[in-house]
């Protein structure tokens, strides 16, 4: 059991996140748009996550917080 | 359910402000996750050097000073030398750190100051809008090098490691990249150990981290890191030029 936590506002929508995703559950939400006006990024299948928190690692702007 | 992972206590919560994908990010994080695991903290000061990196006082939550173009090892120096009992590190980028602060990184190295040096090579000059380096590569296009830097006309690329390595005073030189994750792993290891270094008032200790510039290089962030993994890792060869034993470590097996 594991949960990630995008945190929208800080988001710039670089994408790097979901280069490093082993299970390719993180999608860019074309549909949102935070206060800086990127779209950021989220979790599309939150129960595949296994907790690696490779996409925190590669984040520069420390937006996900990873539970395990 | 536990955290394995949030923003280290040395990094201020407040947004950076570089460009989407910009590997700063990274390397702040890097440092600030190892200024909490050495709990240093409180006793760090940091200089902070001129160019994108201008503005990184405002995020490291240890003391900061701000010097002038290049000059960030001589200013770490004065601290360091008057401040004995801190940990003191500069955060310089290419542009500072091999172009404008030559002369004073070299002496720093080759007095053995017993400072740390993160430098952060992106191969152009980002604050100003992408010029040439002396750190951009042959054949590069930036706003100066429209056609590419040519050895004949622009010379060749500085490699700052292995220049600083032949030096005696500088005692752990090691050079690593931000372009995936178990780099960036490997490249928190080696800023750990570069801080250990200072601490043990071994000499100086400088880490090369090989960075990003999608803004400049008009890449995407993804594109950005496949070209860094592909053009400046072969320029650039990672791994450590030169390395001093630590208290710490362990005796090496009779074997």
């Amino acid at each position: 059991m594991a949960k990630v936590t995008f945190r929208i506002e800080r988001c710039k929508g670089c994408r790097l996140c979901l280069t490093v995703c082993p299970k390719k559950i993180i999608a860019i939400d074309e549909s949102t748009l935070n206060a800086k006006g990127y779209h950021p990024a989220g979790v599309t299948e939150p129960e595949k996550c296994i907790g690696c928190a490779f996409c925190a690692t590669m984040c520069p702007d420390c937006v996900i917080t990873v539970e395990r | 359910m536990s955290i394995v992972f949030q923003r280290p206590h040395a990094l201020i919560d407040k947004p950076l402000h570089y460009c989407p994908g910009c590997t700063h990010g990274i390397i702040h994080r890097l440092v600030a996750e190892v200024l909490d695991e050495l709990g240093i903290e409180g006793t760090t000061v940091g200089v902070a050097s001129v160019g994108c990196t201008y503005n990184s006082y405002e995020y490291f939550n240890c003391d900061m000073v701000q010097a002038a173009h290049g000059r960030a090892p001589a200013v770490a120096t004065g601290i360091r030398r008057s401040l004995p009992d801190r940990t003191v590190f500069t955060y310089q980028g290419d542009g500072d750190l091999a172009a404008i602060g030559t002369a004073e990184i070299v002496h720093a190295a080759t007095r053995g100051e017993k400072i740390t040096t993160i430098f952060v090579n992106n191969a152009i000059y980002g604050m100003t809008s992408g010029q040439m380096a002396p750190t951009t590569l042959i054949g590069q296009v930036t706003t100066t090098t429209p056609f590419g830097r040519k050895p004949e006309l622009h010379g060749y690329p500085v490699r700052v490691c292995e220049m600083l390595s032949t030096l005696e005073g500088a005692v752990y030189v090691e050079r690593v990249a931000v372009n995936n994750v178990q780099n960036i792993r490997k490249a928190k290891a080696a800023i750990k150990r570069a801080f250990q270094v200072q601490q043990a008032g071994l000499g100086f200790s400088i880490v090369e981290v090989l960075s990003i510039c999608p803004t400049n290089w008009g890449l995407s962030p993804e594109k950005a890191l496949e070209w860094l993994g592909e053009n400046m890792i072969e320029h650039y060869p990672l791994g450590n030029y030169k390395n001093v034993v630590l208290p710490s470590d362990k005796p090496a097996s009779k074997e």
